[in-house]
């Protein structure tokens, strides 16, 4: 049985967690002034020591990231924090930010120090009204105790940072159509090479990181390597903010060692809503393959679940239980690739507008047995062929639940109707309406 | 049958060997997968590549299997497909295109499926037909039959992005090369992406088609002072790299298909820069001019002018047989012995017997070496003249010893390579865009890289586009402009850098002291010169020797060896000593009746402040060679027609001093200018040799350049201190947009939509000082006046600009006046 | 430009404040968005315009970045604007039908406003509250675990002028073009009100502490 460890979300439940003051209570900006004392080859060493890997989905090395920027030749180099948080079932860094943005804030300090940085940013999504007003706080509070600004804690070294709101687009979580956006343009992924950390935020070698990955930098300072590499499984070292979502009793955040299992985040909360059991679920949100009942024991790390057929993704563990339509379920997680499609590349802007037709007559009722075939000869055209992971994240859910449960799609096709009862999978009572409901966006 | 041979590179380049489909291929590093593949006769499919655009990897057509070696040295295949016009080589690369591989081909097969579901089957209306690269890659890449079997999205079409060009957004396939050029190269973003996902579009910012809700936005964010969306005058390009028939233009929409059409290579006559076009015919009609592809000179790129303005060619006006003016005082059809015995015997009695006045030849700018040639050597050989002179426009004698001493005859100076190369510019009277055409693109390719200087009133879009520095100058006021800049001053620093250039315009011709102290600048700075003229004729005619002063060599018509040296090379005893009078003497000669007869080319009247019709109407004898009947050829006593240059060859020297060479593309019994020159000369006793291309070229080349001594001195004239204040008068600046209404540009409404409003631009500070905020303003001299909506502009005091020839702005008809003259403004609000 | 000398003016200094926040100034032009919508209450035409002019761009250059954004409106917003989450999660766990009830009530379909001003309805997705599901928004503030009755609540309160409290955010939720200037990054003295923390993001931590899993030290 594993423990649950908070570390990010230590303070969370403190009185006004989310002000500098409580922070520094609790120890906070301890790590900070550490840091300053140390070498800037050190804490890169450090994170790369302790094998952090990026909380934003990818899992890349973090250390590693950071070390791949080229040697200082005068000129300015970025530090961004993506915090646009947006892929469905995803919900760990806007409770972050609410309740603890002080934690991101040392964590820029640090990270900041450490690369070279004297100017970092924050991208937020902008429908976060409140977690927005909690940064610009943050951020002021922490300027006001000289945690940030010119010389720091005497150091020689200053910082600015500028919180800046997005405007609505999930693509811009991609971290190149993040530097676009945040370049104040349509957020469209950049061809690869040059990397961001050679070329990135105004043509500068900048360092692109999740909020939870920045996050997490305070506490592997404090508290040493060897602490967060007690934490975590072999490769998948430390901890991570687990949220469960859906059909379970006590859906939230869970802050545990990489490698916990679903079944004993299951347990931790309370089990499946009673008298239902799990039908599928997804490790890392909606861009992931999913998963059933057959991978309740598979360790909650990047290795096991990559070796599962699925990605450890952002630990987006959506649970649905058996009153769930999967069609139903797949169809509008597809409508929000397509809603959210750049339209750069081919394959995902017309492959996204093709497969939410197909899947929307599946769902209705007026599906051909070729759609099945089409659906999965679709993504095939789509996955590795389009400029970013939103093509291939768009063609996971479906690949993979045709893979578990074609019998549903074809069950939809014979009867020519969908065989389940909405109602039956909403967390409230109500009566079925006799229509079908409307598209999700034009 | 371009001449664009250029000194080859020596420097060695390092190269890198990879296989495609089996075949080794060796190239430059650095090179794309996709233009390797190329040299090896592999065409891998594609749509948003292009070898002059920056690579995007938006339509992902070109897919190919890459196997690469890693770190240790192992060929590892890359995990999946990878798109070859942004990949570049890498030493024992192992690529597989859809020759080669399944999963390339099918890869490929998916994408252009999926470009095909929102695709609407438009080809039997479509203007790409026939020429598509969608259509040819479907065919060769692509699935026999569709699979999708739902709702397309539509779009309303087609939608004006400005008059000229129209875009069917259905058809677009979001390549972004219309969006990539209009930025990168032509610097207009005046269309981008619009929307996001399946609804992405090309467009303009316009409400109604983004459903925005609200009216048009005025104002200083609308490109043009009237606030409508400013079409870039490049946007034709767009047109041609449109891989579909997304974009077309008004022009041609519906007239043709390419299977029908005959392909010409030719020259543009437009300008200076002699920019190699493609003429597309049809039963001998011109349907539509392209670029060519002319990596030394324009690239692949032409203006909006070069690629639609041909109609003038044969209007409704085109002659095609001689004209004499009858006993009744109209002018009639007549056969060409009639017309040139009557040629003949108008220009024998101008010169014949002591009373005699003589004759004078303007020969216009719109002629080839080969005519302006035939035009000098007609007046010296068979008039007896040095009165001719093809600058029908602003120029002065110390233009003329500036071009003989310092341009004329020295083969290719600056060229285009060199403009993109200099580490710094300085332009002097002489505007990129509006005057320059693709110079600017060539200028535009090193902006961030290059310092540019700009010696003039205002900074016009182009030279912002450029990011230039503005030396303030009040017209007439160059010469101390260019004498300033001197010592440590940013552009006298920038100048002294190896590769530096000095750009002059043919506008410093009216300011006194410019040329001068432009050869001047040069010698300190160690930069080197490059005079741009406008019309396409200049340089040649220059060449030719179709000046008063300067014979065929840039020999001085006052330098008796000179003389002698030609006499002797045409077989003559001599040649007339006394230097011939400038156009614009002739002109108010002529208006004076000192002048008993005139031949005239390609001139228009409106053009000049002289009263040309004036004066052809006080001349005894005229005669005219032309194109259309013009208002000078209907003034005219003999008319002689001459061909177009679609309908003949011949060449234009451009501004590099290259010879750009071009053959007939449409075969007519139309004359050159240059040998009707030659059967009029023999009417009249004399035998010209100027019947064909080859004999003029024949004579030029032995001709040859002319010995240092035999030219004419450098200019040594001083220039004048310019005033320039706010108050009652004000200094007049003007010059030619680029799209506006000279003669060669009637007939084409479409592209005549696309020209920039006319406006008169005064500083705050010179309109407060008048009285001005807003409104229309009257621009007035003793001779008439203009009234224009003003645009405030930020810009030198004293001087009110306005264009030379647009809409309601004809300054030289109108106003009388050249540029730096005084005007009085007045009006507005 | 139709805007007054005094709208002008306090446009030009808060756009003075948002460029210097960046050191290039094109990256403004997000938050310059977010401000003129504050102002007209949508992107308008002269939005796109002064926008233009503050950073330099041509009105088609401007007009992509705002028609790529979903949250930048062409046409006047409504006063509060409510989205309820359809995203697959939220949907299944009743967000389809808070959404089909609420459209009902206010008489409007996806991205339409009442008649009255008062409400534009938006069918959002995934705002990263998973674990609160169903969830609705207004003027971009959490409300959690909706359910049909409490939406409508919240739906009739506005309609008839009354405020209405977030679930996790203010104590008060502010109109959108307030809502729309903090987003231009101009903070408005409501951060401090209510913990903005429920259950869900303390169900973990109240766990650990129950069975005595501190951090390791």
């Amino acid at each position: 049985m594993t423990d649950l460890t908070p570390v990010l979300s230590a303070t969370w439940d403190a009185q006004e967690s989310w002000k500098l003051s409580t922070y520094e209570d609790h120890g906070g900006y301890r790590a900070l002034k550490k840091a300053l004392g140390m070498d800037k080859a050190d804490i890169i060493q450090a994170v790369k020591d302790s094998g952090l890997r990026g909380r934003g989905g990818a899992g890349f090395p973090t250390g590693m990231k950071w070390g791949f920027l080229p040697p200082d030749d005068g000129g300015p180099r970025y530090l961004v924090v993506n915090a646009d948080e947006s892929e469905p079932g995803t919900c760990k860094d806007i409770p972050t930010m609410l309740s603890a943005p002080q934690v991101l804030v040392e964590g820029v300090a640090i990270t900041s120090f450490a690369i070279g940085c004297n100017h970092a940013f924050i991208y937020v999504r902008g429908e976060v009204t409140h977690v927005y007003r909690r940064l610009l706080q943050a951020v002021r509070e922490a300027y006001a105790a000289g945690h940030l600004g010119k010389n720091i804690h005497g150091s020689g070294f200053d910082l600015d940072v500028t919180v800046h709101a997005g405007a609505g687009a999930y693509i811009c979580g991609e971290e190149t159509a993040l530097l676009d956006s945040l370049e104040g343009r349509r957020g469209q992924p950049r061809l690869k090479p040059p990397f961001p950390a050679v070329a990135g935020l105004y043509a500068r070698p900048t360092v692109v990181n999740n909020v939870e990955s920045v996050a997490s930098v305070p506490a592997i300072i404090d508290r040493g390597v060897d602490w967060f590499t007690s934490m975590g499984t072999e490769r998948s070292k430390g901890m991570g903010l687990f949220s469960l979502s859906g059909h379970v009793e006590r859906p939230g955040q869970y802050e545990a060692p990489l490698g916990i299992t679903l079944r004993e985040l299951i347990d931790m909360a309370g089990g499946i809503r009673a008298g239902h059991q799990l039908k599928f679920w997804t490790p890392g949100g909606s861009s992931t393959p999913i998963f059933t009942d057959e991978h309740l024991d598979t360790p909650l790390d990047y290795e096991s679940v990559g070796a599962a057929g699925s990605m450890l993704g952002t630990r987006a563990l959506q649970i649905f239980d058996e009153t769930t339509c999967v069609v139903r379920v797949v169809t509008r997680w597809t409508e929000f690739y397509k809603h959210e499609s750049c339209g750069k590349c081919t394959p995902c802007r017309e492959g996204t507008f093709w497969l939410t037709q197909i899947l929307k007559r599946v769902e209705g009722g007026q599906g051909t047995e070729a759609d099945i075939q089409q659906l999965l000869d679709t993504c095939e055209s789509i996955l590795g062929r389009a400029f970013c992971a939103l093509g291939d994240g768009a063609t996971s859910c479906i690949s993979s639940s045709i893979q578990y449960f074609r019998e549903e799609f074809e069950q939809h096709i014979a009867e020519g109707a969908c065989p389940f009862d909405h109602s039956a999978a909403a967390l409230f009572d109500y009566d079925a309406p006799a229509k079908a409901t409307e598209e999700a966006h034009a | 049958m371009t001449s664009t041979a250029d000194k080859a590179t020596t420097q060695a380049v390092e190269t890198v060997s990879l296989t495609i489909d089996g075949a080794e291929v060796t190239v430059p590093k650095g090179t794309l997968i996709i233009r390797a593949a190329e040299q090896v006769g592999i065409d891998i499919p594609r749509f948003c590549d292009h070898p002059l655009l920056k690579p995007a990897g938006a339509c992902r057509q070109c897919l190919v299997d890459v196997a690469a070696p890693d770190r240790e040295g192992n060929v590892r295949p890359f995990p999946k497909p990878q798109a070859s016009c942004t990949m570049t080589v890498m030493d024992g690369m192992i690529v597989n295109t859809q020759h080669s591989s399944d999963t390339a081909a099918k890869a490929q097969e998916g994408v252009m499926e999926l470009l095909l579901i929102n695709h609407p089957l438009d080809c039997p209306v479509c203007d790409k037909g026939g020429e598509c690269p969608l259509q040819n890659q479907a065919m060769s890449n692509g699935r026999t039959e569709s699979r999708f079997i739902d709702v397309k999205r539509v779009f309303e079409k087609p939608l004006s992005l400005s008059s000229q060009i129209l875009l069917d957004r259905e058809r677009c396939i979001l390549c972004q090369r219309c969006t990539r050029f209009s930025k990168e190269i032509a610097g207009d973003a005046f269309i981008d992406l619009q929307n996001r996902g399946a609804m992405q579009q090309i467009g303009t910012f316009n409400e109604d088609v983004l459903e925005f809700d609200g009216y048009e936005p005025i104002g200083v964010a609308a490109e043009d002072e009237s606030g409508r969306a400013f079409s870039s005058y490049y946007s034709g390009n767009t047109i041609q790299i449109c891989p579909v028939g997304a974009l077309t233009s008004a022009s041609y929409r519906f007239r043709s298909r390419p299977f029908d059409l005959v392909s010409s290579p030719g020259i543009s006559e437009h300008d200076s820069s002699g920019a190699a076009i493609r003429t597309d015919h049809r039963r001998g009609k011109i349907l539509r001019r392209l670029a060519d592809n002319d990596p030394v000179v324009n690239e692949e790129w032409i203006t909006d002018k070069d690629r639609f303005a041909f109609s003038w060619q044969n209007l409704n006006d085109r002659i095609t047989r001689p004209l004499v003016r009858g006993e009744d005082g109209e002018l009639h059809e007549s056969s060409w012995p009639d017309a040139l015995a009557a040629a003949a015997k108008g220009l024998r009695a101008a010169i014949t017997g002591d009373e005699a006045q003589g004759a004078a030849v303007l020969p216009g700018g719109r002629v080839t070496l080969e005519d302006a040639y035939a035009y000098q050597k007609f007046a010296r050989t068979v008039l007896g003249t040095n009165d001719v002179d093809i600058r029908t426009r602003t120029a002065s004698d110390e233009e003329q010893d500036f071009l003989g001493s310092s341009v004329a005859a020295k083969g290719m100076g600056v060229t285009f390579a060199d403009l993109e190369k200099a580490p710094a510019v300085l332009l002097a009277g002489f505007e990129p865009e509006d005057e320059g055409g693709i110079v600017f693109l060539r200028l535009h390719k090193s902006t961030g890289k290059q310092q540019v200087f700009s010696i003039a009133p205002f900074l016009t879009r182009g030279a912002e586009k450029l990011n230039a520095t503005l030396l303030p100058t009040a017209p007439g006021g160059e010469g101390k402009a260019l004498a300033a800049v001197k010592g440590s001053t940013d552009a006298a620093e920038a100048l002294k850098e190896d590769g530096a250039i000095i750009v002059v315009g043919e506008r410093l011709a009216g300011s006194p002291g410019a040329f001068t102290q432009a050869l001047a600048l040069a010698k300190r700075t160690g930069a080197k010169l490059a005079w741009i003229p406008r019309r396409a004729g200049e340089r040649g005619a220059l060449e030719a020797g179709a000046l008063p002063g300067l014979l065929p060599g840039a020999r001085a018509v006052t330098e008796a060896s000179a003389r002698t040296a030609v006499a002797q090379a045409w077989g003559v005893d001599s040649l007339p000593e006394a230097a011939g009078r400038g156009a614009a003497q002739i002109i108010a000669d002529a208006e004076a009746g000192k002048v008993d007869a005139l031949i005239v080319g390609g001139v228009t009247p409106s053009d000049l402040t002289g009263d040309l019709q004036a004066a052809i109407e006080r001349t005894p004898f005229v005669l005219s060679l032309e194109v259309r009947r013009s208002e000078a050829a209907e003034a005219a006593d003999v008319v002689l027609p001459v061909a177009p240059p679609s309908e003949k060859s011949g060449t234009f020297v451009n501004w590099e001093g290259r010879l750009r060479g071009f053959a007939t593309a449409l075969k007519t019994d139309a004359m050159s200018d240059h040998r009707v020159l030659d059967i009029l000369a023999r009417e009249l006793g004399v035998h010209l040799g100027t019947g064909t291309v080859a004999e003029v070229s024949q004579q030029l080349g032995s001709l040859g350049a002319a010995a240092a001594k035999e030219r004419p001195a450098a200019p040594k004239v001083d220039a004048p201190k310019v005033d320039a204040k706010p108050g009652a008068e004000l200094i007049l600046a003007a010059w030619h947009q680029l799209v506006d209404e000279g003669a060669l540009q009637d007939g084409e409404p479409y592209l005549a939509g696309t020209g920039r409003t006319s406006v008169a631009r005064l500083s705050r500070k010179t309109a407060d000082a008048v009285g001005i905020q807003d409104g229309l303003v009257t621009v007035s001299t003793e001779f008439g006046s203009l009234e224009l909506p003003v645009a405030i502009t930020d810009m030198i005091d004293g001087v009110v600009w306005v264009p030379a020839k647009s809409p309601g702005s004809w300054v030289a008809q109108e106003l009388g006046v050249e540029p730096g003259a005084r005007v009085t403004v007045k009006g507005g609000i | 430009m139709t805007y007054d000398a005094d709208t002008l003016a306090q446009l030009r200094k808060d756009a003075d404040e948002i460029l210097d926040r960046y050191p290039v100034k094109r990256s403004a032009l997000l938050p310059l968005l977010h401000l003129v919508q504050s102002v007209d209450g949508y992107v308008s035409p002269d939005g796109i315009g002064f926008c233009a002019e503050a950073v330099s761009l041509t009105s088609a250059e401007v007009s992509a970045v705002a028609t790529f954004y979903t949250q930048y409106k062409r046409r006047p917003n409504g006063e509060y604007q409510v989205g309820v989450c359809t995203t697959a999660l939220c949907a299944t766990m009743g967000g389809d039908e808070i959404w089909r009830q609420l459209s009902d009530e206010c008489g409007v379909g996806h991205d339409e406003t009442t008649a009255d001003g008062k409400i534009s309805l938006e069918r959002i997705e995934c705002n990263a509250a998973c674990d609160y599901a169903p969830v609705m928004m207004v003027n971009w503030e959490f409300f959690d675990n909706m359910t049909p009755d409490r939406a409508l609540r919240v739906v009739d309160d506005i309609l008839e002028g009354r405020d209405v409290k977030p679930t996790r955010g203010s104590n008060k939720v502010s109109t959108f073009k307030e809502t729309e200037r903090v987003l231009a990054g101009f903070e408005d003295g409501k951060v401090d009100e209510d913990q903005g923390v429920g259950d869900p993001t303390l169900v973990g931590l109240k766990i650990a502490r129950e069975q005595g899993w501190e951090e390791q030290r």
